[in-house]
């Protein structure tokens, strides 16, 4: 490990006291690890603390088709500081059927539609969120497409959309 | 102008009398692409506005999981389909990114010139529309002359005029000609006299700053909390700019100035917008001075050295060489990883998440729109102003539908 990513480390075990962490560093990006009980705390102390006042993205990735993958789903959270332009990812994984995460809208309000579209692809739950529902998919829907089950050439989109004739519209 | 409520919502908004509910799009002339929204309105005062989005998703982040890193660049071109190279440019810069390749210095001063030439070409569309919406015809069809030099600027190096699928993991498709250096560098010559021209229909025409000054305002703290970025950012003080704070490509190299603003209103993203222009024509000029000979695809992408397109087509030799260079099982190795990388694309940060699976294509590739982080700030952009402020709202955060949706 590198100076400054021990630097960097000690920089966040000091911010992250209360939590249990794990790091990761892939070229020049930092990745906290933290379990989905303590996301909620470790984002709140990331923005505050740590000056991370802009969400820039939260996505899911679905591992089911990785050898080797322990959890399924893991749910990614982009964090930028913007006086400093320092970027942080944070990762907390997440297993069939227990899918929910607490909502970060109370923090950022860009959460709210990035959670919904989350939800819309991965159906991950974000609980307390204020507007829960599809973002992209109509009302309904009943799959979540973006999971690895879910086919690439689609599977009963058709047939799931009412046939409105002439004389009824 | 944005009036004071006149009363406070009351808890059960159906019982007041004179409340009324208007469906906006999902096809109207000043949407411009499908999105509907659902406006409450109490006369023209707008109290409150629903989004409705979804109506051109296409499944794009699906796609990307089944092509591969050079296929998936026709997809990205139709996201933000009104500066094409843009959405290229940034997801090559991710894939490079992940795989770790140095671009050459020619490769890398050609895409800054065609970074730019986007920023103006989405620019002057965006400005250019809302005007029209707003009812200015005038300014909207010399903006569109200078759009059609930039599609001509793109056909002349890659062939194509709109969807110009021109960048690969590594270098870009072609080289570029002495023409086309000469057809920009005519370009930014006359495109000075165009802006002096129009900037007083713009942004002294006295109907447009009326209809957008102080309309649709953006503060500081919601710009941040609402991930803005961009134009609609820097309009509300936000000084940022990715290209100046995490230089990627040879922004580093080159001398430019940072536009921002304190309004946070529709004008001051206008008067960003149409300022970023004049900075882009001077990046462009000093690109052109200091473009480096060289090859355009870098070590070690197994393209460096395509055989020549004669030898190609007429000798077998030829044609085994070029086979063994092209195939995708000759094709780089990717590491394990993930990887969030952006660029300052014309409407704000436009980044890719990259997760590899070691093979040459994504086992997940995330788009992140500004229009998407945009067009979620709009409904408290809209309360408290009128019914026609709507489509300067619109038009200021220049919501394209296809990049929204993916």
């Amino acid at each position: 490990m590198a100076n400054e990513d021990i630097a960097w480390v000690a920089r966040y075990e000091s911010i992250l006291e209360s939590v249990r962490f794990t790091t990761s560093t892939f070229r020049d990006q930092h990745r906290i690890i933290v379990a989905s009980g303590d996301l909620l705390s470790t984002l709140g102390l990331l923005k505050s603390q740590a000056g991370m006042d802009m969400l820039i993205d939260i996505t899911a990735v679905d591992w089911l088709e990785r050898e080797g993958a322990v959890d399924r789903f893991e749910v990614v959270y982009c964090l930028l500081n913007t006086e400093t332009s320092e970027r942080l990812v944070v990762l907390t994984y997440l297993n069939e059927p227990d899918l929910k995460l607490p909502t970060a809208t109370g923090l950022w309000k860009a959460a709210d539609w990035l959670e919904r579209e989350v939800y819309d692809m991965f159906g991950i739950i974000f609980e307390g969120h204020p507007n829960f529902k599809r973002l992209l998919l109509p009302e309904g829907f009943a799959s979540f497409p973006l999971r690895k089950d879910y086919p690439v050439q689609g599977r009963g989109e058709r047939h799931n959309f009412p046939v409105i004739t002439r004389a009824k519209s | 102008m944005p009036l004071e409520l006149l009363a406070p919502a009351t808890e059960d908004e159906s019982l007041r009398e004179g409340l009324w509910t208007l469906n906006f799009g999902p096809q109207h002339p000043a949407t411009h692409t499908t999105l509907r929204l659902v406006l409450k309105l109490d006369g023209e005062l707008v109290l409150d506005a629903e989004p409705d989005i979804g109506f051109l998703h296409s499944g794009f982040e699906k796609l990307a999981e089944v092509l591969d890193f050079n296929q998936y660049v026709t997809i990205v071109d139709r996201m933000n389909y009104i500066s094409p190279m843009a959405n290229e440019i940034a997801w090559h810069h991710a894939v490079e990114k992940l795989i770790g390749i140095e671009l050459t210095p020619r490769s890398k001063y050609l895409r800054t010139i065609f970074a730019e030439l986007m920023r103006i070409h989405d620019h002057l569309l965006c400005v250019g529309t809302c005007i029209l919406d707003l009812g200015g015809a005038t300014a909207f069809l010399y903006f569109f002359n200078e759009r059609e030099r930039i599609y001509e600027i793109c056909e002349r190096a890659s062939g194509q005029r709109f969807h110009t699928s021109y960048t690969r993991v590594g270098g870009l498709l072609y080289d570029v000609t002495e023409d086309w250096i000469r057809m920009v560098s005519e370009f930014i010559n006359r495109f000075e006299q165009t802006y002096n021209d129009v900037n007083h229909l713009v942004l002294k025409n006295r109907i447009f700053v009326e209809r957008t000054e102080g309309v649709g305002v953006l503060s500081k703290d919601d710009a941040i909390s609402g991930g803005a970025t961009g134009p609609v950012a820097r309009a509300s003080g936000v000084v940022r700019d990715l290209r100046r704070d995490e230089p990627y490509l040879v922004y580093d190299e080159l001398d430019f100035d940072v536009i921002c603003s304190n309004g946070g209103d529709c004008f001051s993203r206008f008067q960003v917008r149409m300022l970023e222009m004049v900075e882009s024509i001077k990046i462009i000029r000093q690109a052109l001075e200091k473009l480096p000979s060289g090859p355009i695809f870098a070590e070690g992408t197994g393209k460096e050295s395509l055989p020549n397109k004669k030898e190609v087509y007429q000798s077998i030799e030829g044609l085994i060489h070029h086979f063994e260079t092209i195939m995708p099982n000759r094709q780089m190795p990717v590491p394990l990883e993930s990887m969030y990388a952006a660029t300052e694309s014309p409407n704000g940060e436009l980044g890719y998440y990259l997760v590899s699976d070691g093979s040459f294509k994504s086992y997940r590739a995330r788009t992140r729109p500004p229009s998407l982080v945009h067009f979620a700030l709009f409904p408290q952009m809209i309360r408290g102003c009128m019914l026609s402020d709507v489509v300067a709202v619109l038009g200021s955060l220049n919501i394209i539908a296809a990049e929204l949706d993916r």
